[in-house]
């Protein structure tokens, strides 16, 4: 659990991150969103009680980030913005020192990494050192990193950056397996797609506060209305005269298609659809026109920005 | 207590393990432990040769020790780069953050890494010292300084545990590699004059004990940088910060308002901000008054007790003017020359308790403490003096001393417990402020101590000097 209210920090001046209230649980993902310096890495630092807040708080599996912060490292694992490897170190030995720092004993450190490797591709070059990995091997090793103690919550800076999109492909499963086992996660991330793959939860944070939040299907409803449905016809069709049910908006049409916003389509679609063939519409199609988090993005930022 | 050291081992293995892979810190290494020895082997062998040569056989023996001393010091300062980057050179490639969002505490984190970067340095000198010693006995040349030999061994250590300790506590303070770097120079500066002064130490010869106390004085200082560094460490302020700026606008606001405390008028700032100071100071004043007493008390004792044996072969009627040259020199100064007018007295108490101040902020208050030490030992020294020469202490106390003694004396007090403050506030943990903050406010206090109290009461104790004490003093001779 992640659990957070007025999280706030300033450096002189500065207020990098400014009243930032979140609730993630177990099981659930959440993608933080943001320009650079939005204030996402400031905020994750101070989940990890690297960072103390200057004003609210923050708790993480329980633990206060200023009261136990040993206990909340301890609970966390971290993919930093920068991968963080020791580049002198092989892959084996730079999990088996942080598997040390965690405490784990030697045989479930030589099982974890043994598993990880694996899962990320890395056994063959188990041992060379990390300094002659590609970009990509690099990131899959830091996540390896961040997963080897098993920690409870995770905090993903960018988890699939500089990867090919199989390795990315791997890494999205990974994720979603990790909330299928009840691991509380958070990914900040440019990747639109990405994040709408992955996450339950979306929060988008602009100069340090949390413009919007919530679920996807909230998110788009808020800030792109109500969902649109497109209607395609198999020949022209003349809408003249076609009394339209209340609740339902025509968006735009030409002779083959029609657009329609409707506020409550569980309600509305099926009177919508017996309209149509009622007035024998050569209905070809009917379907949700899909909306994407990367335009409630760009609303939420063009609405501050304006 | 054995669990809690097993992170340190890790920091500290991963770290050396580290630089022994990097062939940018082992070339510079091998260079100054096993080539530059063959060097300073036939360095100090030609010098033996010449000095033999010319009877200076005293500076012969001593040149072998000398060269250790050396020996030690150069790889100790090339690798010198591992602790000043130990932090700040992990925070610039990024391998810092994963380390700090582990469970491992503060003090764990910077005591691995100070046994790593004093390990590897102090090695680095004792491989050079003992091929260095190893080639010397192999040239068939007689060592025979060895208790020197043991000091220089000792001097090593502390001079490098001194100089990498401060280096680690400059890298926990840097945003940048470059600026630990710029920084070094304020470790390597006074290091390199400390060796200078044990080097006229060496070949002074029959003080050569004088090294054991520079021994124990550069250990004091090394435990009290180690307090520093851990007091102050704080992860936060290696992510905290990214900018390097001197941001003086800042720092005139900080100070401005640690000096003033919001005050606009001369009585509230007395009453809010001098006042509320002092009674901060009452711990560290009660601390340089006993100090202070014990070191009147101390030199006079002394003085009264050697003095007698010291002069015993000369004639009495030298003896004063032996006490005037020996005066002359203690104070630095042709004072006893010239007329003694008020702006020179009080120039004077000013550069002593400036002089004070920069020395104490350099050493959290050591050598502050002793040039304070020194000021007030004088006048058990003066009193003890004039006691040889048949003057009544008590009486040229209360004619010489007290009359100015009553301002002055209070202000060198207040300044020696503002220094003593100082210190203590630099080695005591603060989670709140940054270092920068520390300094810049302490600043503040020690300017509020010395313009609100310090200055006015040397200024009266300059004129009370210039004219009040001579004419007290003519009384009392006259009426002697």
């Amino acid at each position: 659990m992640i659990e957070t209210e007025d999280l706030s920090k300033q450096f002189g001046d500065y207020w990098a991150v400014d009243g930032v209230t979140l609730r993630v649980r177990p099981g659930q993902i959440l993608a933080l969103l943001g320009q650079n310096g939005a204030g996402k890495t400031t905020t994750v630092r101070m989940l990890t009680a690297i960072l103390r807040p200057t004003r609210g708080w923050a708790r993480i599996a329980g633990y206060d980030t200023v009261a136990d912060p040993e206990k909340v490292r301890a609970s966390v694992g971290v993919l930093t913005e920068q991968h963080g490897l020791y580049t002198r170190m092989t892959a084996s030995e730079y999990l088996d020192f942080f598997g040390q720092i965690y405490g784990l004993d030697e045989s479930a450190r030589k099982r974890r990494a043994a598993e990880l490797l694996e899962y990320f591709g890395l056994t063959s070059v188990a041992n060379r050192r990390s300094g002659e990995y590609s970009k990509g091997m690099r990131q899959k090793l830091a996540l390896a990193r961040a997963l080897m103690h098993e920690p409870p919550v995770l905090l993903l800076d960018e988890p699939t950056s500089a990867m090919d999109p199989e390795s990315a492909r791997l890494v999205r499963d990974e994720i979603a397996r990790l909330r299928s086992s009840q691991r509380t996660i958070i990914i900040c991330t440019h990747n639109l797609i990405e994040a709408e793959w992955l996450a339950d939860e979306v929060a988008i944070i602009y100069r340090g506060r949390i413009l919007a939040s919530g679920g996807l299907d909230e998110l788009k409803n808020r800030f792109l209305g109500p969902l649109e449905y497109e209607a395609h016809l198999a020949q022209p069709w003349q809408l003249d005269g076609f009394q339209l049910p209340d609740g339902v908006q025509i968006v735009s049409h030409n002779e083959t298609s029609l657009r329609f916003r409707v506020e409550r389509p569980k309600e509305i679609n099926p009177v919508l659809l017996h309209a149509l063939l009622a007035r024998q519409a050569p209905l070809l199609t009917f379907n949700e026109v899909p909306r994407s988090l990367e335009q409630v993005y760009l609303s939420v930022m063009a609405s501050v920005q304006r | 207590m054995v669990k809690s050291l097993f992170p340190v081992w890790l920091v500290f293995w991963r770290e050396v393990r580290d630089q022994l892979r990097d062939w940018r810190v082992l070339f510079p290494l091998f260079v100054l432990s096993v080539l530059f020895p063959f060097l300073i082997k036939q360095g100090a062998v030609t010098v033996l040769d010449f000095t033999a040569k010319y009877g200076g056989d005293l500076i012969g023996e001593r040149v072998i020790p000398f060269f250790v001393l050396v020996a030690g010091f150069l790889p100790a300062t090339v690798s010198l780069v591992i602790a000043l980057e130990s932090f700040v050179g992990e925070k610039e490639r990024g391998t810092i953050e994963p380390l700090l969002s582990s469970p491992i505490a503060d003090w764990q984190f910077y005591v691995g890494k100070l046994l790593a970067g004093t390990i590897i340095p102090l090695l680095a000198g004792y491989l050079a010292i003992g091929l260095y010693l190893l080639l010397i006995k192999l040239s068939d040349v007689d060592i025979k300084e060895t208790g020197i030999l043991v000091q220089v061994f000792a001097l090593t250590a502390v001079q490098t545990l001194l100089m990498v300790t401060a280096a680690i506590a400059i890298s926990t303070q840097s945003t940048s590699v470059r600026a630990a770097n710029l920084l070094a120079s304020f470790i390597i500066i006074p290091v390199a004059i400390l060796i200078q002064g044990e080097t006229v130490i060496m070949f002074w010869g029959k003080n050569a004990g004088v090294l054991w106390w520079a021994v124990f004085g550069i250990a004091i200082l090394s435990a009290l940088v180690i307090r520093l560094g851990l007091a102050h460490f704080q992860r936060e302020y290696l992510l905290g910060r990214e900018i390097d700026i001197l941001n003086l606008r800042w720092i005139g606001r900080t100070f401005w308002q640690s000096f003033s405390n919001g005050q606009k008028y001369i009585s509230d700032w007395y009453a809010y901000a001098v006042w509320p100071m002092i009674k901060k100071l009452r711990v560290s004043l009660a601390i340089v008054t006993v100090l202070g007493v014990l070191g009147v008390g101390v030199s006079f004792a002394w003085f009264q007790a050697n003095l007698p044996r010291l002069l015993q072969d000369v004639p009495v009627e030298k003896r004063a003017e032996i006490v005037n040259e020996r005066l002359e020199s203690i104070t630095d100064s042709d004072v006893v020359e010239l007329e003694l007018s008020a702006p020179l007295i009080f120039g004077q108490n000013l550069r002593a308790v400036t002089f004070m101040m920069l020395l104490g902020v350099f050493t959290f208050g050591v050598l502050g403490m002793i040039v304070f030490l020194f000021n007030v030992g004088l006048v058990g020294t003066v009193l003890a003096l004039m006691g040889v020469l048949g003057s009544s202490p008590a009486v040229v106390f209360a004619a010489g001393v007290l009359p100015h003694g009553i301002f002055e004396l209070p202000a060198l007090f207040l300044s020696a417990a503002i220094v003593f403050h100082l210190g203590v506030v630099l080695v005591t943990p603060d989670s709140k402020r940054t270092m920068g903050e520390l300094l810049i406010e302490g600043f503040a206090d020690w300017c509020k101590v010395t313009v609100g109290l310090v200055v006015p009461l040397l200024l009266i104790a300059a004129v009370v000097e210039a004219y009040v004490t001579p004419i007290l003093l003519n009384l009392y001779i006259a009426g002697g």
